[in-house]
This record gives structure tokens, sequence and C-alpha cells, in this order.
């Protein structure tokens, strides 16, 4: 049991006066991040991230930083359930879920036991994925030390084809926002030759566009735009918790024990697949409907509804550092952001990792069980002032949240092109939620775009220098052609499904 | 109901966003070209992985393109009301303003007087609130981040005349 001892050295990394109140420090800004409109988990934390640059510097400090945002990030998603069962507002898109039985609930006075069962459920899917990580990573990690530049490129191949294979809506509009985030990646200076590519003789473009900037702009301001089409008005139920109502609702919910596991399940299996929390929840809230006794009673506010999906998209939502970790291929936005943070730091995301920072990879598993501890700790304690947040009139907290936005982008490169250049992605945003391009495809390319670049330029370097390095041993076949499955699931499923219906009609 | 009244149509916001990415990726198709899209001696050159980029850009914008000419009832959706283009607008065109007062070649006001005019510009337009409340709010904010970045984080966000006069740069 070697990942034990791995996890006790983490703890007494992560148990430290300083690492523990910037826990408590790092949840408490998520879940205010969470609450309010146009901040969320990616930008929150790409908002944050240059103010660790000179924290990760000192000794150790690189710890303390991931431990500050991945806190945000848990917070993040706690905070989301509050808007959408107190204002049936979504938080976040994996949220989304939590209002079809959560804002019933609410509507019927029973907003504590909501919220109770709602962070209650977010904490066990999160500490199931957060176990999982603890033991699998180490192992993926290892297996991927074999890795060479082909493997790398088909793991970044099985990531974007998993967003094409998944999307929601027609695939061609998330292979163009993928490709265009490729192109942003591709634009400055080409590592291997030192050529200048897509810069057009502007000097502001020579150092490529930052994703943390297109972060920013996309999920900020794109959001605030959104939200204030709908109007300047928030009402929401009030929310009391009091210790009662903790107590009498955490009595309730061993009930629900089959809904949590199956939950867990799904949101961890969900989770490893880029974009997969959204998904997930649904997934979870449809199964549990499905599955349940009173299942005709969803969506008039059952406990169980609020259950399933809280429990899958903390699950998936953690589950997604697993690949971040491990290999260097984050599974959603926010972490894409982390990822980035890492890099920022001087560290090398991947399976040498675990054998060069035991410490931080470490340090930052055992944040993981302590900052949903704090988290859960804080946000059943405190929900009434979160909640009050959201009474401020968005004159006030509208222009608050758009300095916040304009400071996070000036501060990533101390420059002034950049809140221009968050001004224009905050358009994009909009206009891509509006038309229903997705946006967590453009960033994950943006973010990887030079590293899976590199990768694949690396595997033609070697002695084939084709496009047949990709399936020149079984390990990298395999992946390969995983990849080339999920790119064409949709057309698969079409034909699938055009074939079967021709078997029905002819028997 | 004027405010209802449609802007664009769903369908025109989907060609005109689907024309912009077959530019886009055009764009970068040719700039890939002029570096080199071919395969030299060592492997691919500088422009060969973004020619394909562009090349899917370009394709999978065009059958988007179809896809929008073919949306049917669909497309004649409003894509943006006129009353919500105008809150859009409304939130928009003060922090272009805003971008430039922080910086620009003329007179650059920093970025901490900048925010207490943005903030009072919003609660005086939109939240219709009396000077005794904007002012401290706006002020507040200002000195709050000015504490937060100089003095504490020590980061150096861009400063105006009052700055200076206080002695800080």
């Amino acid at each position: 049991m070697q990942e034990i001892q791995s996890l006790m050295g983490g703890f007494a990394v992560a148990m430290s006066w300083f690492n523990l109140v910037l826990m408590l420090a790092g949840v408490t800004l998520g879940v205010l991040i969470g609450v309010l409109p146009g901040l969320g988990g990616a930008n929150g934390v790409a908002i944050l991230l240059p103010l660790t640059f000179t924290m990760s510097q000192q000794p150790g400090g690189a710890t303390s930083a991931i431990i500050l945002l991945s806190c945000i990030y848990w917070g993040a998603l706690f905070g989301g359930a509050i808007t959408s069962i107190l204002f049936n507002i979504p938080g976040e898109p994996w949220s989304v879920a939590t209002t079809f039985d959560g804002y019933p609930l609410a509507q019927k006075g029973q907003a504590g036991a909501a919220l109770t069962s709602a962070f209650t459920s977010s904490f066990i899917g999160a500490l199931v994925a957060v176990i999982l990580i603890t033991f699998i990573s180490p192992v993926i990690a290892r297996f991927a030390l074999r890795f060479g530049p082909p493997e790398f490129f088909s793991v970044y191949l099985l990531t974007f084809s998993a967003f094409v294979g998944m999307s929601k809506g027609t695939p061609f509009k998330t292979i163009a926002a993928m490709m265009a985030g490729f192109a942003l990646a591709a634009v400055g200076i080409d590592t291997v030759t030192g050529q200048l590519r897509l810069t057009f003789g502007f000097s502001e473009l020579l150092k490529g566009f930052d994703f943390l900037i297109a972060v920013i702009g996309l999920f900020g301001i794109g959001e605030i735009l959104l939200t204030i089409e709908e109007g300047l008005e928030f009402r929401g139920t009030k929310a009391k918790l009091n210790l009662r109502v903790v107590l009498d609702t955490w009595k309730e919910l061993p009930k629900y024990w089959k809904t949590s596991i199956r939950s867990s399940a799904v949101g961890c299996m969900m989770g490893i697949v880029p974009g997969g929390a959204t998904p997930a929840s649904f997934m979870a809230y449809g199964l549990a409907k499905k599955m349940s006794r009173d299942g005709e009673e969803f969506g008039t506010g059952k406990i169980e509804g609020v259950v399933a999906p809280e429990t899958a998209a903390h699950a998936a939502g953690t589950s997604a550092l697993l690949p971040m970790l491990t290999l260097g291929v984050p599974g959603s936005p926010t972490a894409a952001v982390l990822l980035g943070g890492l890099l920022i730091w001087g560290l090398q995301p991947g399976p040498l990792l675990f054998v060069e920072k035991p410490d931080f990879v470490w340090g930052l598993i055992a944040s993981m069980y302590l900052g949903n501890i704090v988290g859960l700790i804080v946000v059943l304690t405190c929900v009434p002032l979160f909640a009050s947040i959201l009474r401020i009139p968005f004159a006030i907290i509208a222009p608050v949240i758009l300095v916040i936005c304009a400071i996070g982008a000036y501060t990533v490169h101390n420059s002034i092109f950049d809140v221009w250049l968050m001004i224009v992605f905050g358009i994009l945003g909009y206009v891509f939620k509006k038309l229903d391009y997705p946006m967590a495809p453009l960033v994950l390319a943006l973010v990887l775009g030079d590293r899976a670049e590199d990768a694949f330029r690396q595997s033609m370097l070697g002695p084939e220098g084709s496009l047949t390095v990709f399936f020149s041993n079984p390990l990298v076949g395999t992946i390969t052609g995983a990849a080339l499955l999920l790119l064409f699931w949709p057309l698969i499923s079409r034909a699938l499904a055009i074939v079967r219906g021709r078997n029905g009609r002819g028997g | 109901m004027e405010d209802k009244k449609p802007v664009a149509s769903m369908r025109a916001a989907e060609l005109v966003m689907a024309g912009l990415f077959v530019a886009f990726g055009a764009l970068v198709m040719w700039d890939s070209r002029r570096l080199g899209a071919s395969w030299a001696e060592d492997g691919p050159q500088a422009g060969y992985f973004p020619f394909y980029i562009g090349l899917f850009i370009v394709v999978s914008a065009v059958v988007i393109i179809f896809r929008a000419l073919n949306l049917g009832e669909k497309g004649r959706v409003a894509f943006v009301e006129r009353g919500q283009l105008r809150m859009v607008l409304l939130v928009m065109v003060p922090t272009v303003v805003y971008a430039a007062l922080i910086a620009n070649p003329w007179f650059s006001l920093g970025i901490y007087l900048s925010s207490a005019i943005f903030i009072s510009f919003f609660m005086w337009h939109l939240g219709k609130y009396r000077w005794t409340r904007i002012a401290p709010v706006s002020l507040g904010v200002a000195v709050f981040f000015f504490v937060l970045f100089e003095v504490w984080f020590k980061l150096p966000l861009p400063k105006g005349p009052i700055e200076a006069a206080l002695g800080f740069n």
C-alpha cells in the first residue's frame, strides 16, 4: 500500500497552517465565484492565477498555489448548487439538472433540506472521486511513463475526438470551435523553426494568445452579457439553514445510498472524459428517475432528484483532474486552467510529475480530501451570507465583476492589449453561447495546441516519419483506434440506427 | 411591443458567424502556405499543422452554412431582440470606454480612477442611485482594489495622475 504512505506524506505537506488558511480562503472565494453571475470555476481560477506568480517562487510555494486554486474550484462546484436551488439560475452548466428538483423544493419552503442534501451529495461524490484518484492515478502515471510522442499525440487525439463524439448539437460546430482554438494556439513564434506564424506583422501577436485571456473573456464577459440580456432582476427564495434542518436531512439521506453509488460511478467515469461533468449530471438524474420507486414524482421537488445530479457532477468535476495530473490532459476547462498554472509555475504536467515532484502531487491529492471537508463546513454554515450576495443589485455587481475581469486580464502579462482581447473574446463568447457553439473545446485546444503539435512533430521525426507511426504498436494503435471511433461516433450511431431500423421493418 | 422586435434572425447570425469562420480558416491556410505546409527532409514544415487546422475550419464552416440555409422555420427565430440588444450594448459600450480610459496614448486615467467612474456610471444610469450611494460604493471598491494589488500583492496595475500625485508609480 505505497499509495497510503504517499498520501500520508501529502497530508503532512497540506496540513501546515498556511495551507489550511489558503484552503479556507480558496473555498470561500470559490463559493463566492460560483454564486456570482459571470464568474465561474474556470475564469475565477484564471483571474486569480496571476496572483500566485510570486507565491509559487518560494519553496513549497507551487503546492500552496495549487491548493489555493483547486480549493477555489471545489468552492465553485459547491456554489453552483446555491444559485440553482434558491434562484433557479444554474451557476454552472452541470448545475442545470439540480434546478429540476432543487428549485421546486425551495418553493415548497424546503430550501434548507435541498441545500443540505446538495452539499452533502457533492461532498460524497467528490470523496469517491478523490479516493479513485488516490489509488488509480499512480498506476496510470506509472503506465504512462512508457509513453513516447506518438502515444501522447494519440491521447490528445482521443481527448479532442471525445468532444466531437459527445457533442450535444452538431459536431461541426464543435470541430469549428476546437480548430479555432488550435489556430489561435499556433499564433506566434514556432517553437521548432523559430518562424513567425499568423502574426501578420503585429508585434502584439508575437507572444501568441494566452488562454487565460480567452477564458476570462469567453466565460466571464460572455456570461455577463447573457445575464443582462434577460433583464436586471434576480428573484429568489430565502435560505435558512439551521442545525436541526441539516441533521434531519442527514437522517434521510442514507435512504438514497443506491442513487449515491450509481451517481458517483457515472460521475467518475464521465469525468475522466473531457467535458463530462454536464452529461454526467443529466445521466445520473435520468438514471435515478428511471430506477427510483417514486421516479414519477421527480421534478416536483424530491430530495433524490437533487442527490443524483449533484453527486455525479461533483464526482465528475473532481475526477477531471485525474487525466490532468497523470497525462497532462485536462478533462474540463477549469482543469485546463489549473494545467496552465502548472506550466506557469515551471512544472511539467504528465506522468513524470509523480516521480519528480511527489510532494506536489500528493500534497494536492491530500488537499482534495481536506478542501472538500472545509468546503462542506463553509457552505453549510455560510449559506445565508452567500445568498445575500445575490441580492446585491445587478447595477452594482455587474460593473464590479467587469472590473475584476479587466484586472485579471491585465495582470496576466501586464498588458492593456490583453484587456481589449478579453472584450473581443467576451463578444465571441456571447455569440458562441447564443448559436450553440461549445466553448470548452476552444479553450482546451488553446491550452493543448502547442503540446499536441509538438507531440505530432516529434512523432514524425522518428525513423518511420509518416502517419503510420500512430498504429506502429498495439498501445498507440488502440488509443488511436478508440479516438477515431469516438470521432466518427455521430456517423456510426446514425448508420447503426439506419441498419437497426431496416432490420426492424424486415422482421 | 417594440422591444420584442428581432434585430437579426437565427439564420442570419448563423451565416455571419460561419462566414467569419470561413474567412478565418482561409486566412490561416494562406499564411501556412506562405510558411510551407508540406513535408520537408526532417518532417512537417512550420505551416503543416496549421494548414490542416485551417482546412478543417473552412470545411466545417461550409457544412454549418448549408445547415443554416436549410433551417426552415427555426431560422426565423430572433437571434437577438431589440430590447436585449439595447441591454447588451448598455454593458458593452461603457466597457469599451472603460478599457480606453485605463490606458490610451493621450490621457490615461489608470485602472483605479477608471474603475470608479465605470461603477459610478452603471449605478447612476442602470441603477438610478443617488450620488450619496454611488460615491461611497465606487470609491470604496477602487480603494479596496488599490490596497489589495498595490500594497498587499505588490502587483503594479496601470496608474494615472491621482496615484502619481500621491507618490505611487
